[in-house]
């Protein structure tokens, strides 16, 4: 079957072996990917005294691994009991950031696409040009307004500054341009109000860019390190990241926790990935490519 | 009720749809640019705020801690650019084409990384730069004959970690952006190239590479800012913003340690605003060099 495929699409010897041998390449690089998580994934299932006394590297014996980091993890002693509340309040910092960002960012977009108005160029360079000023640099003065408008310590305060990005709104825009207006006289006819219009007709047939762009939300946010240590101060507040971060001490006397913690926080996001590959790509390189 | 009607005109429904941004705009970026800005010329301390000119900056250009930085940075941002723009270009350009196999699946274990967050990755590198001779990559390197490092203790060897962990992290989202641009490239063009008689290498420079420009200034682009402004990378690397001999501070990590753990929002302000100068400069020259504002030639 195989061959008839290559003799239909005309592949000679010489290419069959280059072909093998560009496989072959990216076999490898899959390898070396994969190498540091599979080296954690086999530490996960030691002790974690001797990740402080020996480092990590790829270690096959089966005789020295046990499952007492994963019972320990999930044993409900207070370890586990701080690891699964990083874990909630990762997962609804998760949920809080991709709703409102969600939101947000279509009806913005939304107003940037769908209309002619003598402001709309300017708006949309506007967005444009807050991508060109780094986050990082904002973390100093937005640290300090977060304190007088007293959201330091609050979801609000590590989701809003974020709430209206830049490149979520460009990427609905971009959709939404190829939309065909004529579906807003059609509704404007049906005696549907402007906001009708936008919630009830436009928003339904936009689903597939809402589906790119909660997942990389949604990956953004389950990820997020800097801007959320900053604001949440209170330990019980702490999201996956910032507590496994907590773990990572000189003594090392948590790394059972940390290595185990740090496998399974991976978990959540794998899953999503295996089950949603095409939106990811999609919503990740949008940008390239029109921008 | 006329304001009512007003708002739900086809006229005024537009700027109620762009309020959340004009508010985000003017909140989350006018405001906290304009005050890093003047927090830069001020002494802040707990109660009061001084102002002492360009103090902070007089001070920025004496101190050699922040030239450390700014050349960690540097460097940083060059490995990167040098790493991570040319092979995943090359390896895109071999995804593409019809020798691989199996590319779905390649793709995914490419982008595993990018779903892992900077904490777990950084922890993991960290581990595996591991000064012991059980560690990763001391295993390696004696098993190549070349001994043992103290990976983090060393500038050269501290460096290297870092862009391994760049490296590991990037490469297969910058072949993915690659990939979906020479998804954009019209096959026919390949093929009257070829009825030219040129071989895989001319098709590669003369139809992929100025054809997939816009892919390259845009990976160009966001690897000046992300490599300018790496933070997290580092401090997880060294468990936190200090790092022996500084060979791990970075522009960033420098506005972290005084902004932030020595509370200096005066002196930390003007770390940034020297690197929002810096990322601007570059980003206009790049712009520039690669004809952005220039009309389009025909």
């Amino acid at each position: 079957m195989a061959n008839s495929i290559d003799k239909k699409m005309g592949m000679s010897a010489k290419n069959r072996i280059l072909s093998v041998i560009a496989t072959a390449w990216f076999a490898i690089l899959a390898i070396i990917i994969i190498f540091p998580v599979f080296a954690g994934l086999l530490a996960s299932f030691r002790p974690g005294t001797e990740l402080i006394r020996k480092g990590l590297s790829i270690d096959l014996d089966v005789r020295t691994m046990t499952l007492n980091n994963y019972i320990y993890l999930f044993s409900g002693n207070a370890d586990s009991q701080k690891y699964f509340m990083w874990f909630k309040n990762s997962l609804f910092l998760t949920a809080v950031s991709v709703v409102g960002t969600l939101v947000v960012c279509y009806i913005v977009a939304y107003g940037l696409s769908m209309y002619e108005y003598p402001l709309k160029n300017f708006l949309f360079f506007l967005v444009i040009a807050t991508m060109m000023v780094p986050f990082e640099i904002l973390i100093l003065p937005l640290y300090k307004e977060m304190i007088t408008l007293k959201l330091i310590d609050t979801t609000a305060g590590v989701v809003l500054p974020g709430v209206c990005g830049a490149s979520t709104v460009f990427f609905f825009r971009q959709y939404m341009i190829g939309l065909p207006k004529e579906l807003l006289d059609a509704g404007r006819i049906d005696g549907a109000t402007e906001y009708g219009i936008c919630f009830k007709i436009m928003l339904p047939i936009t689903k597939p860019a809402f589906a790119a762009m909660s997942i990389l939300c949604a990956m953004g946010a389950w990820n997020n390190v800097l801007w959320p240590m900053l604001v949440y101060r209170n330990a019980s507040k702490f999201t996956l990241p910032i507590g496994l971060n907590t773990l990572l001490t000189p003594y090392g006397n948590n790394y059972d926790v940390l290595i185990a913690g740090s496998m399974f926080g991976i978990l959540p996001v794998f899953i999503v990935f295996l089950c949603f590959q095409r939106y990811f790509i999609e919503g990740m390189t949008a940008g390239a490519v029109k921008g | 009720m006329k304001i009512k009607k007003f708002l739900y005109s086809q006229k005024a429904a537009p700027y109620v749809f762009v309020i959340p941004f004009i508010l985000s705009f003017l909140f989350f970026w006018v405001y906290p640019l304009c005050s890093t800005f003047i927090m830069s010329f001020q002494d802040i301390g707990p109660a009061t705020s001084e102002w002492i000119g360009i103090k902070n900056y007089s001070k920025l250009l004496r101190d050699p801690t922040f030239r450390t930085a700014i050349a960690n940075s540097f460097e940083y941002m060059l490995g990167t650019l040098i790493l991570l723009i040319p092979f995943p270009m090359l390896f895109a350009v071999l995804m593409d084409s019809r020798l691989v196999k199996a590319k779905g699946f390649w793709k995914a274990c490419l982008y595993l990384p990018a779903l892992t967050s900077v904490v777990i990755s950084g922890t993991l590198f960290r581990l595996m730069f591991s000064e012991y001779p059980t560690g990763q990559m001391n295993v390696i390197t004696s098993a190549l004959g070349l001994g043992t490092f103290k990976w983090l203790k060393m500038k050269a060897t501290g460096l290297g970690a870092l862009l391994v962990t760049a490296c590991w992290r990037w490469t297969g989202v910058n072949m993915l952006y690659f990939l979906s641009g020479l998804k954009s490239i019209d096959t026919a063009l390949y093929e009257s190239a070829e009825i030219d008689g040129a071989n895989s290498w001319q098709k590669f420079r003369y139809v992929t590479i100025p054809l997939i420009k816009p892919t390259t200034i845009y990976v160009l682009t966001i690897s000046v800012y992300a490599g300018l402004a790496m933070f997290m990378e580092s401090f997880m690397l060294w468990a936190g913003p200090a790092s022996p001999n500084n060979i791990g501070l970075t522009i960033v990590g420098y506005l972290y340690n005084r902004g932030i753990q020595k509370n200096d929002l005066g002196y930390g302000s003007a770390i940034g605003l020297v690197l929002l100068v810096i990322a601007l400069i570059i980003n206009i020259i790049q712009l520039v060099a690669n004809g952005t504002f220039k009309k389009e030639e025909r």
